[in-house]
Protein backbone atom coordinates (compact mmCIF):
# COMPACT_ATOMS: atom_id res chain seq x y z
CA UNK A 1 0.00 0.00 0.00
CA UNK A 2 2.78 2.41 0.84
CA UNK A 3 4.55 1.17 -2.26
CA UNK A 4 6.47 4.06 -3.76
CA UNK A 5 9.09 3.66 -6.42
CA UNK A 6 11.73 5.93 -7.93
CA UNK A 7 11.33 7.08 -11.51
CA UNK A 8 12.96 9.66 -13.77
CA UNK A 9 11.10 12.87 -14.59
CA UNK A 10 11.09 13.01 -18.41
CA UNK A 11 8.84 16.00 -19.13
CA UNK A 12 7.22 18.55 -16.84
CA UNK A 13 3.92 20.17 -17.83
CA UNK A 14 1.06 22.17 -16.38
CA UNK A 15 -2.36 20.46 -16.40
CA UNK A 16 -5.51 22.05 -14.94
CA UNK A 17 -3.32 24.28 -12.78
CA UNK A 18 -1.40 21.30 -11.43
CA UNK A 19 2.29 20.74 -12.07
CA UNK A 20 2.68 17.22 -13.38
CA UNK A 21 5.50 15.20 -14.82
CA UNK A 22 5.75 12.22 -17.11
CA UNK A 23 7.84 9.87 -14.98
CA UNK A 24 9.66 6.85 -16.41
CA UNK A 25 9.88 3.64 -14.40
CA UNK A 26 12.08 1.36 -16.49
CA UNK A 27 10.05 0.82 -19.68
CA UNK A 28 6.80 2.24 -18.29
CA UNK A 29 5.93 5.90 -17.98
CA UNK A 30 3.18 7.51 -15.92
CA UNK A 31 1.87 10.95 -15.13
CA UNK A 32 2.65 12.08 -11.57
CA UNK A 33 1.67 15.21 -9.68
CA UNK A 34 4.75 17.26 -8.73
CA UNK A 35 3.03 19.72 -6.34
CA UNK A 36 4.80 18.20 -3.31
CA UNK A 37 8.23 18.51 -4.95
CA UNK A 38 8.10 22.03 -6.43
CA UNK A 39 11.89 22.09 -6.93
CA UNK A 40 11.90 18.91 -9.10
CA UNK A 41 13.29 19.38 -12.60
CA UNK A 42 13.49 17.23 -15.70
CA UNK A 43 16.09 14.50 -15.27
CA UNK A 44 15.59 14.21 -11.50
CA UNK A 45 14.54 10.94 -9.93
CA UNK A 46 11.41 11.21 -7.80
CA UNK A 47 9.76 8.70 -5.47
CA UNK A 48 6.14 8.31 -6.60
CA UNK A 49 3.24 7.04 -4.49
CA UNK A 50 -0.36 6.76 -5.80
CA UNK A 51 0.41 9.26 -8.57
CA UNK A 52 2.13 11.85 -6.39
CA UNK A 53 5.88 12.45 -6.15
CA UNK A 54 6.71 12.57 -2.43
CA UNK A 55 10.47 13.14 -2.62
CA UNK A 56 13.34 13.82 -4.96
CA UNK A 57 15.94 11.07 -4.67
CA UNK A 58 19.06 12.61 -3.17
CA UNK A 59 21.73 11.50 -5.66
CA UNK A 60 24.69 12.21 -3.42
CA UNK A 61 23.21 10.38 -0.45
CA UNK A 62 22.21 7.45 -2.66
CA UNK A 63 25.72 7.21 -4.07
CA UNK A 64 27.35 7.54 -0.65
CA UNK A 65 25.12 4.83 0.88
CA UNK A 66 25.73 2.52 -2.02
CA UNK A 67 29.52 3.05 -2.07
CA UNK A 68 29.65 2.24 1.63
CA UNK A 69 27.59 -0.90 1.21
CA UNK A 70 29.52 -1.97 -1.85
CA UNK A 71 32.84 -1.67 -0.05
CA UNK A 72 31.38 -3.97 2.58
CA UNK A 73 30.44 -6.44 -0.17
CA UNK A 74 33.90 -6.32 -1.74
CA UNK A 75 35.49 -6.87 1.65
CA UNK A 76 33.24 -9.85 2.32
CA UNK A 77 34.09 -11.31 -1.09
CA UNK A 78 37.79 -11.05 -0.31
CA UNK A 79 37.24 -12.86 2.95
CA UNK A 80 35.14 -15.54 1.28
CA UNK A 81 36.22 -15.76 -2.37
CA UNK A 82 33.81 -18.59 -3.19
CA UNK A 83 30.96 -16.13 -2.63
CA UNK A 84 29.71 -17.87 0.47
CA UNK A 85 28.98 -15.79 3.53
CA UNK A 86 31.99 -15.74 5.85
CA UNK A 87 31.74 -18.17 8.73
CA UNK A 88 30.86 -16.69 12.07
CA UNK A 89 33.92 -16.11 14.14
CA UNK B 1 16.05 0.20 -12.70
CA UNK B 2 18.19 2.88 -11.12
CA UNK B 3 17.90 3.15 -7.31
CA UNK B 4 16.25 -0.28 -7.21
CA UNK B 5 18.58 -2.88 -8.75
CA UNK B 6 21.63 -1.83 -6.76
CA UNK B 7 19.65 -2.27 -3.53
CA UNK B 8 18.94 -5.89 -4.47
CA UNK B 9 22.61 -6.90 -4.88
CA UNK B 10 22.99 -10.42 -3.48
CA UNK B 11 26.69 -9.97 -2.72
CA UNK B 12 26.05 -6.95 -0.50
CA UNK B 13 23.10 -8.76 1.11
CA UNK B 14 25.35 -11.68 2.06
CA UNK B 15 27.96 -9.34 3.52
CA UNK B 16 25.38 -7.47 5.57
CA UNK B 17 23.79 -10.69 6.83
CA UNK B 18 27.21 -11.99 7.86
CA UNK B 19 27.94 -8.74 9.68
CA UNK B 20 24.59 -8.90 11.52
CA UNK B 21 25.27 -12.49 12.59
CA UNK B 22 28.78 -11.53 13.71
CA UNK B 23 27.62 -8.51 15.74
CA UNK B 24 24.58 -10.05 17.36
CA UNK B 25 25.18 -11.65 20.77
CA UNK B 26 21.54 -12.69 21.24
CA UNK B 27 18.38 -12.87 19.12
CA UNK B 28 17.28 -9.24 19.37
CA UNK B 29 13.56 -8.81 18.77
CA UNK B 30 13.08 -6.28 15.97
CA UNK B 31 9.89 -5.08 14.34
CA UNK B 32 9.35 -3.56 10.91
CA UNK B 33 6.20 -1.46 10.94
CA UNK B 34 5.31 -1.32 7.30
CA UNK B 35 3.60 -4.15 5.44
CA UNK B 36 5.67 -3.38 2.35
CA UNK B 37 8.79 -4.07 4.38
CA UNK B 38 7.28 -7.31 5.76
CA UNK B 39 6.69 -8.37 2.18
CA UNK B 40 10.31 -7.67 1.16
CA UNK B 41 11.66 -9.57 4.20
CA UNK B 42 9.62 -12.65 3.28
CA UNK B 43 10.08 -12.39 -0.48
CA UNK B 44 13.87 -12.29 -0.25
CA UNK B 45 14.07 -14.76 2.64
CA UNK B 46 15.86 -12.25 4.86
CA UNK B 47 14.44 -13.88 8.00
CA UNK B 48 16.04 -17.17 6.91
CA UNK B 49 19.31 -15.49 5.91
CA UNK B 50 19.71 -14.08 9.41
CA UNK B 51 18.96 -17.33 11.23
CA UNK B 52 18.60 -16.82 14.97
CA UNK B 53 20.77 -13.67 15.14
CA UNK B 54 17.58 -11.60 15.21
CA UNK B 55 13.91 -12.39 15.83
CA UNK B 56 11.86 -10.44 13.30
CA UNK B 57 8.28 -9.67 14.28
CA UNK B 58 5.91 -7.81 12.04
CA UNK B 59 4.00 -4.67 12.82
CA UNK B 60 0.53 -3.31 12.12
CA UNK B 61 1.57 -1.22 9.09
CA UNK B 62 -0.78 -2.62 6.50
CA UNK B 63 -3.62 -0.11 6.03
CA UNK B 64 -5.73 -2.60 4.10
CA UNK B 65 -5.47 -5.03 7.03
CA UNK B 66 -6.28 -2.55 9.78
CA UNK B 67 -9.29 -0.93 8.09
CA UNK B 68 -12.17 -1.88 10.43
CA UNK B 69 -14.71 -4.42 9.32
CA UNK B 70 -17.55 -1.91 9.66
CA UNK B 71 -15.73 0.51 7.33
CA UNK B 72 -15.55 -2.26 4.72
CA UNK B 73 -19.27 -2.87 5.32
CA UNK B 74 -19.91 0.85 4.80
CA UNK B 75 -18.00 0.79 1.50
CA UNK B 76 -20.06 -2.23 0.44
CA UNK B 77 -23.31 -0.46 1.42
CA UNK B 78 -22.26 2.56 -0.66
CA UNK B 79 -21.31 0.42 -3.66
CA UNK B 80 -24.79 -1.14 -3.61
CA UNK B 81 -26.53 2.23 -3.91
CA UNK B 82 -27.64 2.80 -7.50
CA UNK B 83 -26.53 6.44 -7.61
CA UNK B 84 -23.00 5.77 -6.27
CA UNK B 85 -19.76 5.00 -8.11
CA UNK B 86 -17.40 3.58 -5.50
CA UNK B 87 -13.75 4.13 -6.41
CA UNK B 88 -11.00 2.23 -4.64
CA UNK B 89 -7.43 1.00 -4.74
CA UNK B 90 -7.41 -2.54 -6.11
CA UNK B 91 -6.29 -4.26 -2.92
CA UNK B 92 -9.46 -3.27 -1.02
CA UNK B 93 -11.79 -5.16 -3.35
CA UNK B 94 -11.20 -8.66 -2.04
CA UNK B 95 -11.09 -7.70 1.63
CA UNK B 96 -14.04 -9.50 3.20
CA UNK B 97 -16.71 -7.48 4.97
CA UNK B 98 -19.23 -9.15 7.27
CA UNK B 99 -21.16 -10.81 4.43
CA UNK B 100 -19.41 -10.15 1.14
CA UNK B 101 -16.60 -8.16 -0.52
CA UNK B 102 -16.49 -5.35 -3.10
CA UNK B 103 -15.57 -7.75 -5.91
CA UNK B 104 -18.83 -9.62 -5.41
CA UNK B 105 -20.79 -6.37 -5.23
CA UNK B 106 -19.17 -5.37 -8.54
CA UNK B 107 -20.03 -8.76 -10.05
CA UNK B 108 -23.64 -8.26 -8.94
CA UNK B 109 -23.76 -4.99 -10.88
CA UNK B 110 -22.49 -2.47 -8.34
CA UNK B 111 -20.53 0.41 -9.90
CA UNK B 112 -17.10 -0.25 -8.36
CA UNK B 113 -14.01 1.15 -10.10
CA UNK B 114 -10.34 0.46 -9.41
CA UNK B 115 -7.87 3.32 -9.76
CA UNK B 116 -4.16 3.86 -9.25
CA UNK B 117 -4.42 7.41 -7.92
CA UNK B 118 -7.08 9.53 -6.16
CA UNK B 119 -6.68 11.98 -9.04
CA UNK B 120 -8.35 9.35 -11.25
CA UNK B 121 -11.35 9.42 -8.90
CA UNK B 122 -11.61 13.22 -9.22
CA UNK B 123 -11.51 12.85 -13.00
CA UNK B 124 -14.33 10.28 -12.84
CA UNK B 125 -16.45 12.76 -10.86
CA UNK B 126 -15.78 15.39 -13.54
CA UNK B 127 -16.63 13.02 -16.36
CA UNK B 128 -19.84 11.68 -14.78
CA UNK B 129 -21.57 14.65 -13.12
CA UNK B 130 -24.77 12.59 -12.61
CA UNK B 131 -22.97 9.94 -10.52
CA UNK B 132 -22.05 10.35 -6.86
CA UNK B 133 -18.38 9.38 -6.87
CA UNK B 134 -17.06 8.14 -3.50
CA UNK B 135 -13.36 7.43 -3.15
CA UNK B 136 -12.41 4.83 -0.51
CA UNK B 137 -9.51 6.74 1.06
CA UNK B 138 -7.51 4.32 3.18
CA UNK B 139 -3.89 4.58 4.16
CA UNK B 140 -1.17 5.83 6.45
CA UNK B 141 0.69 9.15 6.45
CA UNK B 142 2.23 8.34 3.05
CA UNK B 143 -1.12 8.37 1.26
CA UNK B 144 -2.84 11.17 3.21
CA UNK B 145 -1.28 14.04 1.18
CA UNK B 146 -2.57 12.55 -2.08
CA UNK B 147 -6.08 12.27 -0.60
CA UNK B 148 -5.87 15.83 0.74
CA UNK B 149 -4.92 17.06 -2.73
CA UNK B 150 -7.87 15.20 -4.26
CA UNK B 151 -10.23 17.09 -1.92
CA UNK B 152 -8.52 20.41 -2.65
CA UNK B 153 -8.69 19.74 -6.38
CA UNK B 154 -12.40 18.80 -6.17
CA UNK B 155 -13.03 22.00 -4.21
CA UNK B 156 -11.16 24.08 -6.79
CA UNK B 157 -13.15 22.48 -9.60
CA UNK B 158 -16.42 23.09 -7.72
CA UNK B 159 -17.36 19.38 -7.82
CA UNK B 160 -20.52 18.57 -5.86
CA UNK B 161 -20.51 14.84 -6.63
CA UNK B 162 -17.16 13.82 -5.12
CA UNK B 163 -16.55 12.57 -1.59
CA UNK B 164 -14.18 10.42 0.46
CA UNK B 165 -14.92 7.45 2.69
CA UNK B 166 -11.97 8.09 4.98
CA UNK B 167 -10.15 5.37 6.91
CA UNK B 168 -6.80 6.97 7.64
CA UNK B 169 -4.48 5.84 10.42
CA UNK B 170 -1.27 7.20 11.93
CA UNK B 171 1.77 5.10 12.84
CA UNK B 172 3.25 6.64 16.04
CA UNK B 173 0.13 6.15 18.24
CA UNK B 174 0.16 2.45 17.25
CA UNK B 175 3.86 2.11 18.19
CA UNK B 176 3.05 3.77 21.53
CA UNK B 177 0.20 1.27 22.17
CA UNK B 178 2.54 -1.57 21.33
CA UNK B 179 5.39 -0.34 23.57
CA UNK B 180 3.05 0.26 26.52
CA UNK B 181 1.59 -3.23 26.27
CA UNK B 182 2.67 -5.41 29.22
CA UNK B 183 3.51 -8.25 26.85
CA UNK B 184 5.70 -6.15 24.57
CA UNK B 185 8.98 -7.80 23.59
CA UNK B 186 10.09 -5.56 20.71
CA UNK B 187 13.56 -4.10 21.34
CA UNK B 188 14.08 -2.07 18.18
CA UNK B 189 12.01 -0.73 15.27
CA UNK B 190 12.49 -0.21 11.58
CA UNK B 191 10.41 2.91 10.96
CA UNK B 192 8.48 3.12 7.67
CA UNK B 193 10.59 5.01 5.12
CA UNK B 194 7.79 6.40 3.01
CA UNK B 195 5.74 7.55 6.00
CA UNK B 196 8.87 9.38 7.20
CA UNK B 197 9.48 10.79 3.71
CA UNK B 198 6.21 12.67 4.27
CA UNK B 199 6.17 13.41 8.01
CA UNK B 200 9.90 13.52 8.76
CA UNK B 201 11.66 12.10 11.80
CA UNK B 202 10.48 14.28 14.73
CA UNK B 203 7.76 11.98 16.03
CA UNK B 204 10.07 8.96 15.89
CA UNK B 205 12.71 10.86 17.81
CA UNK B 206 10.06 11.49 20.49
CA UNK B 207 9.38 7.73 20.67
CA UNK B 208 13.11 7.00 21.06
CA UNK B 209 13.30 9.46 23.97
CA UNK B 210 10.03 8.36 25.59
CA UNK B 211 10.72 4.61 25.54
CA UNK B 212 14.52 4.49 25.14
CA UNK B 213 14.11 2.22 22.16
CA UNK B 214 16.33 2.36 19.06
CA UNK B 215 14.55 3.25 15.81
CA UNK B 216 16.08 3.21 12.34
CA UNK B 217 14.14 4.70 9.43
CA UNK B 218 14.43 2.07 6.72
CA UNK B 219 13.84 1.74 2.99
CA UNK B 220 12.04 -1.04 1.17
CA UNK B 221 14.65 -2.97 -0.79
CA UNK B 222 16.41 -6.00 0.70
CA UNK B 223 19.70 -4.14 1.15
CA UNK B 224 17.90 -1.24 2.83
CA UNK B 225 16.27 -3.59 5.32
CA UNK B 226 19.44 -5.54 6.04
CA UNK B 227 21.35 -2.30 6.62
CA UNK B 228 18.57 -1.01 8.92
CA UNK B 229 18.68 -4.29 10.87
CA UNK B 230 22.48 -4.04 11.12
CA UNK B 231 22.21 -0.47 12.44
CA UNK B 232 19.67 -1.59 15.07
CA UNK B 233 21.82 -4.54 16.17
CA UNK B 234 24.88 -2.29 16.53
CA UNK B 235 22.86 0.16 18.66
CA UNK B 236 21.50 -2.63 20.86
CA UNK B 237 24.90 -4.25 21.30
CA UNK B 238 26.31 -0.86 22.33
CA UNK B 239 23.31 -0.17 24.64
CA UNK B 240 22.39 2.92 22.63
CA UNK B 241 18.88 4.10 21.79
CA UNK B 242 18.91 6.64 18.99
CA UNK B 243 16.99 7.61 15.91
CA UNK B 244 19.01 6.84 12.80
CA UNK B 245 18.07 7.22 9.15
CA UNK B 246 19.09 4.47 6.77
CA UNK B 247 16.81 5.71 3.96
CA UNK B 248 18.65 9.01 3.48
CA UNK B 249 18.13 9.05 -0.26
CA UNK B 250 14.42 9.76 0.29
CA UNK B 251 13.86 10.85 3.91
CA UNK B 252 14.77 14.34 5.08
CA UNK B 253 14.67 15.12 8.77
CA UNK B 254 11.75 17.55 8.43
CA UNK B 255 9.92 15.46 5.86
CA UNK B 256 7.99 16.95 2.96
CA UNK B 257 6.57 20.32 4.02
CA UNK B 258 4.16 20.91 1.08
CA UNK B 259 2.68 17.43 1.68
CA UNK B 260 2.32 18.09 5.42
CA UNK B 261 0.62 21.43 4.71
CA UNK B 262 -1.94 19.80 2.40
CA UNK B 263 -2.78 17.21 5.08
CA UNK B 264 -3.06 19.87 7.81
CA UNK B 265 -5.43 21.92 5.64
CA UNK B 266 -7.89 19.09 5.01
CA UNK B 267 -7.62 16.61 7.88
CA UNK B 268 -7.81 16.67 11.66
CA UNK B 269 -6.62 14.05 14.18
CA UNK B 270 -9.03 12.00 16.34
CA UNK B 271 -9.41 8.50 17.81
CA UNK B 272 -9.63 5.67 15.31
CA UNK B 273 -10.42 1.97 15.55
CA UNK B 274 -7.93 -0.51 14.02
CA UNK B 275 -9.09 -3.87 12.76
CA UNK B 276 -7.58 -6.56 14.98
CA UNK B 277 -6.31 -4.07 17.60
CA UNK B 278 -9.29 -1.90 18.57
CA UNK B 279 -9.51 1.83 19.23
CA UNK B 280 -6.26 3.82 19.53
CA UNK B 281 -6.41 7.39 20.84
CA UNK B 282 -5.38 10.09 18.35
CA UNK B 283 -4.53 7.54 15.67
CA UNK B 284 -6.82 8.61 12.86
CA UNK B 285 -7.23 11.37 10.32
CA UNK B 286 -10.72 12.74 9.64
CA UNK B 287 -11.93 15.45 7.28
CA UNK B 288 -12.15 18.86 8.94
CA UNK B 289 -15.67 20.32 9.44
CA UNK B 290 -15.14 22.83 6.62
CA UNK B 291 -14.64 19.89 4.25
CA UNK B 292 -17.77 18.06 5.49
CA UNK B 293 -19.26 18.41 2.01
CA UNK B 294 -16.64 15.87 0.87
CA UNK B 295 -17.23 13.41 3.73
CA UNK B 296 -19.16 10.33 2.55
CA UNK B 297 -19.98 9.30 6.14
CA UNK B 298 -21.91 12.58 6.61
CA UNK B 299 -23.45 12.62 3.14
CA UNK B 300 -24.78 9.07 3.17
CA UNK B 301 -25.66 8.47 6.84
CA UNK B 302 -23.65 5.31 7.43
CA UNK B 303 -23.29 5.50 11.20
CA UNK B 304 -25.68 2.64 11.99
CA UNK B 305 -23.52 0.06 10.19
CA UNK B 306 -21.59 -1.89 12.85
CA UNK B 307 -19.77 -5.22 12.72
CA UNK B 308 -18.19 -7.86 14.98
CA UNK B 309 -14.79 -9.37 14.17
CA UNK B 310 -14.37 -13.17 14.26
CA UNK B 311 -13.30 -14.20 17.78
CA UNK B 312 -10.96 -17.09 16.98
CA UNK B 313 -8.40 -14.97 15.09
CA UNK B 314 -5.16 -14.05 16.96
CA UNK B 315 -4.52 -11.03 14.72
CA UNK B 316 -4.23 -8.61 17.65
CA UNK B 317 -1.28 -10.59 19.01
CA UNK B 318 0.29 -10.86 15.54
CA UNK B 319 -0.15 -7.13 14.83
CA UNK B 320 1.36 -6.23 18.22
CA UNK B 321 4.32 -8.55 17.66
CA UNK B 322 3.50 -10.97 20.51
CA UNK B 323 2.98 -13.92 18.19
CA UNK B 324 3.97 -14.94 14.68
CA UNK B 325 1.44 -16.03 12.04
CA UNK B 326 2.67 -19.62 12.30
CA UNK B 327 1.77 -19.63 16.03
CA UNK B 328 -1.90 -19.61 15.05
CA UNK B 329 -3.67 -22.97 14.85
CA UNK B 330 -5.91 -21.73 12.03
CA UNK B 331 -3.00 -20.44 9.90
CA UNK B 332 -2.85 -22.04 6.45
CA UNK B 333 -5.77 -24.34 7.19
CA UNK B 334 -8.98 -22.63 8.33
CA UNK B 335 -7.43 -19.23 7.53
CA UNK B 336 -5.98 -18.60 4.06
CA UNK B 337 -5.88 -15.56 1.72
CA UNK B 338 -8.91 -17.05 -0.08
CA UNK B 339 -10.86 -17.34 3.16
CA UNK B 340 -9.25 -15.07 5.76
CA UNK B 341 -10.39 -15.05 9.36
CA UNK B 342 -8.77 -11.76 10.17
CA UNK B 343 -6.83 -8.64 9.37
CA UNK B 344 -3.26 -9.83 8.59
CA UNK B 345 -4.44 -12.47 6.09
CA UNK B 346 -6.57 -10.10 4.01
CA UNK B 347 -3.90 -8.20 2.09
CA UNK B 348 -0.64 -9.33 0.49
CA UNK B 349 1.14 -6.90 2.83
CA UNK B 350 -0.34 -8.44 5.95
CA UNK B 351 2.08 -10.59 7.96
CA UNK B 352 -0.05 -13.74 7.74
CA UNK B 353 -0.60 -13.38 4.00
CA UNK B 354 3.13 -12.76 3.43
CA UNK B 355 4.00 -15.89 5.45
CA UNK B 356 1.43 -17.85 3.50
CA UNK B 357 2.53 -16.57 0.09
CA UNK B 358 6.19 -17.37 0.75
CA UNK B 359 5.24 -20.73 2.22
CA UNK B 360 6.71 -20.20 5.66
CA UNK B 361 4.11 -22.66 7.00
CA UNK B 362 5.65 -25.43 4.91
CA UNK B 363 9.28 -24.77 5.86
CA UNK B 364 10.87 -26.28 8.93
CA UNK B 365 13.43 -23.80 10.17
Amino acid sequence: MCLAIPGKVAVIEEKDGIRTGRVQFGGISRQACLDFVPEAKEGDYVVVHVGFAISIVDKEEAERTYALLESMGILADELAPDGAAPAES
Amino acid sequence: MKYLDEYRDARIARALAAEIRRRSSRPWVLMEICGGQTHTLMRYGIDELLGDSVDLVHGPGCPVCVTPLETIDRAIALARRPEVTLVSYGDMLRVPGSDTDLFHVKAEGGDVRIVYSPTDAVNLARSFPDRKVVFFAIGFETTAPAHAMAVLQAERLGLKNFSLLVSHVLVPPAIRTLLRHPKNRVQGFIAPGHVCTVVGCHEYEDLVREFRVPIVVGGFEPIDLLEAIRMLVVQLEESRAELENQYVRSVQYDGNRPAQEAVARVFTIADRKWRGIGPIAGSGLFLKPNYAAFDAERLFDLADICAQEPAECISAEVLLGHKKPTDCTAFGTRCTPEKPLGAPMVSSEGACAAYYQYRRHLVTL
